[in-house]
């Protein structure tokens, strides 16, 4: 077991974890916080996306050792009234069927729009692909996105 | 508590609803949820099916304190549907509530206070529509009483709005929460003396009203299975048979024990065979503080199992048998004029055999629960589909009495049947006892595409055959595979008269004369249901075989569907049948099949669509209809070759007629997210055994559809109805894949017997 200090939306966090515990685990059983979902545990649904150093990553594939000090960015801190752009506009599209995917989808859209604010069709379908949604709200998805991108 | 399918047998009948006032003892166990005021429970006067006692059963409850607080509990599990916000969305309505202002409680798994609660078979808004609006009409009655007492006037000019009575007459006005006191006094009205809203004064019923959850959703405090988090509660990932029906010979857990965090190997002894429907798959489970450490601990476990008798099995050989068997006779289940001599006169029969898979649910969540035994007593919490069932099963795994057992429902991550079977809940409840402490049941992806209950596998075979004047005067429809009921008792070798009443005896059209045959199957695995059942197989076939009808006669298929529906008339089954019609439970009478109404929405969706416009070589389109669960559907879907030479669905056209439309939003919604789910059905997904184990693993072998391949645009047009509402969870998925298939052979000339083509 070692100790680390995570820095994950704007404070300072300390675990003991096991080096190849995932960032996933670290997040969800040791500090609680359950708006990151567990999908696959393989990097193939993208439930679990964060930002990591403002880079969309898969907290179930990245081990807690790999965070290092950059910084993490959960659901729960991508604002703090909860109303990024993106947030907004899932509330306006009613995106959500179950829900259980939505904070990943809205993690790497948000990594998305960081990196080009004004995507297009095939941009979005392209880097959300990865995001498995099994209720089917890939339309909506994308008409969120591309409101919260008229707005920013 | 046996399994109970709703679209099987027919359901307990809603006779008429009455609203009473709680206990006191149902008031005080309430009274957490509000600071003091008026509840009023609904309780359903039922009676069973054959007419015996009447029973009376609560169902819902409503309250509203002196604070103007509203809160209404939804007794269904919101699986995606958005039943959470639909159900309680008619009683504030009725009510005249501020919707803004209502809260909603998710209620326990509890028989004796909500009736019913399972939460399958699109029945939801079909059942509790009328009970719903009696429940807000009841008490707006008593506060529009209560009001013009006070205000000496008459009642019948005060109204209910947004929170308030009005009297426009003297402009006086007042909140219902300043009412509560004056109400509390009050006997509940005669039924007969409430009357309902009339359907142009709704605000909230026929309109596109957001879900209660978006917002917790959309930042993440949302709480599904896997998010309850008790103190000192441990985690376990279990290693279970990778055959159905095996069991643990030995197990060598010393790697396992020696990963940090593992603090205990505990064996959840298995049903063996028959699998049953709500028992857990026999398993070592691993116990550790955190999940990491389950799974690595899981991952470390050495089993030696004897697999049993399903160890050989191979579901490509067994579906290649049953095809095979559809040349033979079978056994006739419907039986309409004289087949044998009518094809003797034929001059071209068209034979066409069609086989799917397996599929497995893959909900994004996968299967958690939570449970925590101590003093004889379980609370437990679970994202399940039927609260009672599981606390029945909880309570008999356990030894303990059904009312020991506290079933809190959270929210599920998708369920489409996967989440009615309790398995996951047993497990839980088992391992917390075991370990004397909280224990959370996590499956991994893995564990969930290895031990579903699947779609079940089927051959089918169809003969259609034509006269001398291309008409279609024979249908033989073969259709065999393993049936639900198998999976508890594997002398139910036939597909059973439930199973057949979705999509196969149910076939609408005219043709003279008709034999449906059935063939015996086993199951090897552990079959359920998903998503719209039977009809997922049956729509396919039967509407590309339509298809190729159509052409051989020279008909647009449309046309083709138009006439052989025929006169607009009330079809019913029965007495060509051998067996029952289930009808989703409800009487033909009740809820006949009407070809007037498909009819409607066959035209409606051509006219949308642009049926029969050229669309240029590049482009085609496909239809299918298909009546489920009691809701009419007719969908077209638009392919289109890109310039890499791929096909993609560029547009969906479903025309939906579910008599009343409740929340317009999330018909569409689920509509939307239902072709999704057939795209992938129809194009990607498969489960497939070898040597009695499932051969995918995670999302790179079992795949759905990814947001590039899935269809761009999904247009929904709700049929404007005064007809009982009926369920749009299902109906949305059978007619996609053969609309789809359908549209590809006219892009490409290909026809699609087997599932899943690539496109
Ligand atoms: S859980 Fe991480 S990608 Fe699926
Ligand atoms: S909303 Fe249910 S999985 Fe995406």
């Amino acid at each position: 077991m070692e100790n680390y200090t995570l820095k994950i939306n704007g404070e300072s966090h300390q675990v003991t974890a096991e080096e190849d515990m995932p960032l996933l685990w670290a997040l969800r059983d040791l500090l609680g916080m359950k708006g990151t979902k567990f999908g696959c545990g393989q990097a193939l649904c993208g439930a679990c996306t964060v930002l990591v150093g403002g880079e969309a990553m898969r907290s179930c594939s990245l081990p807690v050792s790999a965070v290092g000090d950059q910084e993490v960015v959960t659901i729960e801190g991508l604002s703090a009234k909860g109303d990024h752009p993106l947030q907004s506009a899932w509330i306006e599209h009613v995106v959500p069927q179950c829900g259980y995917c939505q904070s990943g989808q809205i993690m790497n859209a948000a990594a998305l729009l960081q990196r080009n604010p004004n995507p297009s069709d095939q941009e979005i379908e392209s880097v959300m692909a990865g995001n498995l949604c099994r209720c089917g709200t890939y339309n909506r998805i994308k008409e969120a996105i591309k409101t919260a991108s008229s707005k920013l | 508590m046996r399994p109970t399918f709703p679209f099987f047998k027919p359901k307990e009948e809603t006779d008429s609803s009455k609203i009473f006032k709680p206990s006191r003892r149902d008031f005080l166990k309430l009274s957490a949820l509000a600071s003091g005021g008026v509840f009023l429970g609904i309780s359903f006067q039922c009676s069973g099916p054959k007419g015996e006692d009447v029973i009376f059963a609560p169902n819902a409850y409503l309250s509203i304190d002196k604070d103007n607080l509203i809160t209404i509990i939804a007794h269904r599990s919101e699986m995606g549907t958005g039943i959470r916000t639909s159900l309680p969305m008619i009683i504030a309505d009725e009510l005249g509530a501020d919707w803004s202002k209502v809260k909603i409680v998710q209620a326990d798994g509890d028989e004796d206070k909500y009736g019913d609660q399972n939460t399958d078979g699109s029945y939801s808004v079909r059942m509790f529509y009328e009970p719903m609006r009696k429940a807000g009409a009841t008490a707006r009655h008593m506060l529009l009483m209560a009001a013009s007492q006070k205000w000496k006037v008459a009642m019948d000019e005060c109204y209910a709005e947004n929170g308030m009575v009005h009297h426009p007459g003297s402009e006086k006005s007042i909140n219902f929460g300043e009412l509560i006191s004056d109400v509390q006094k009050m006997e509940i009205p005669r039924s007969e003396d409430v009357i309902l809203k009339p359907f142009g004064d709704y605000k909230l019923i026929g309109k596109d009203i957001p879900i209660y959850d978006v917002k917790d959703i959309a930042t993440g405090k949302a709480v599904f299975g896997a998010d309850v988090d008790l103190d000192n509660m441990k985690i376990a990932v279990v290693s279970r048979s990778p055959v159905v029906g095996g069991k643990v010979i030995s197990v060598n857990d010393s790697a396992a024990l020696a990963v940090n965090g593992v603090e205990k190997i505990v064996k959840i002894e298995g049903a063996g065979l028959p699998a049953g429907l709500d028992k857990p798959l026999e398993g070592i489970a691993v116990i550790a503080t955190n999940t990491w450490a389950a799974i690595k601990g899981r991952n470390a476990l050495e089993i030696e199992w004897d697999l049993g008798e399903n160890q050989g099995y191979d579901s490509v050989a067994q579906l290649k048998d049953m095809l095979e068997s559809t040349k033979e006779s079978g056994k006739v289940r419907r039986e309409r004029g004289e087949i044998e001599e009518a094809v003797k006169s034929t001059s071209r029969t068209i034979e066409r055999t069609y086989e799917l898979p397996y599929y497995a649910h893959a909900t994004i969540e996968p299967p958690a629960a939570v449970a925590h035994f101590t003093n004889g007593k379980c609370e437990v919490w679970a994202p399940t589909q039927h609260p009672q069932w599981a606390r029945g099963a909880v309570a008999s795994a356990l030894g303990i009495e059904v009312a020991d057992v506290t079933m809190h429902v959270t929210l599920l991550g998708g369920g489409f049947g996967r989440k009615s079977k309790p398995d996951f809940v047993v497990e839980a409840a088992i391992l917390s006892k075991e370990m004397g402490s909280p224990v959370r049941v996590q499956w991994t992806r893995e564990d969930d595409l290895h031990h579903d209950f699947y779609h079940a596998l089927s051959a089918q075979r169809i003969k259609a055959s034509l006269d001398g004047s291309k008409n279609l005067v024979a249908w033989n429809h073969h259709t065999v595979f393993p049936a639900i009921g198998a999976t508890s008792n594997p002398a139910e070798v036939h597909p059973s008269d439930g199973e057949l009443g979705l999509g196969c005896v149910d076939f609408p059209y005219d043709v003279p004369n008709i034999r449906i045959e059935t063939h015996e199957s086993k199951a090897h695995t552990r079959i359920g249901w998903l998503r719209s059942v039977s009809n997922i197989h049956h729509s396919y076939a039967i509407n590309c075989m339509m298809d190729e009808v159509a052409e051989a006669r020279g008909v647009d298929p449309i046309n083709h569907a138009l006439e052989l529906l025929g006169e607009d008339r009330n079809l019913s089954f029965k007495e060509e049948l051998d067996g029952d019609f289930s009808n989703y439970g409800e009487s033909i009478e009740e809820y006949p099949w009407e070809t007037g109404r498909m009819k409607a929405v066959i035209q409606r969706v051509a006219q949308e669509a642009g049926w029969g416009q050229n669309l240029g070589g590049n482009k085609a389109m496909g239809f299918a209809c298909q009546k489920s669960f009691l809701t009419y559907v007719a969908c077209i879907v638009v392919v289109e070759k890109g310039g890499d030479g791929k096909i993609k669905v560029s547009d969906v056209h479903y025309a939906v007629d579910c008599g009343i439309a409740v929340n317009t939003d999330r018909i569409r919604s689920q509509f939307e997210g239902g072709a999704q789910f057939a795209h992938g059905l129809a194009t990607s997904s498969a489960i497939t055994f070898k040597n009695g184990k499932v051969e995918q693993h995670n999302f790179d072998s079992y795949q759905i559809a990814r947001m590039p391949e899935a269809p761009k645009r999904i247009h929904v047009y709700i049929v404007d109805s005064m007809e009982k509402p009926t369920g749009v969870g299902e109906p949305p998925v059978p007619p996609y894949a053969p609309a789809l298939a359908n549209a590809v052979y006219k892009l490409t000339g290909k026809r699609q017997y087997k599932l899943p083509f690539k496109i």
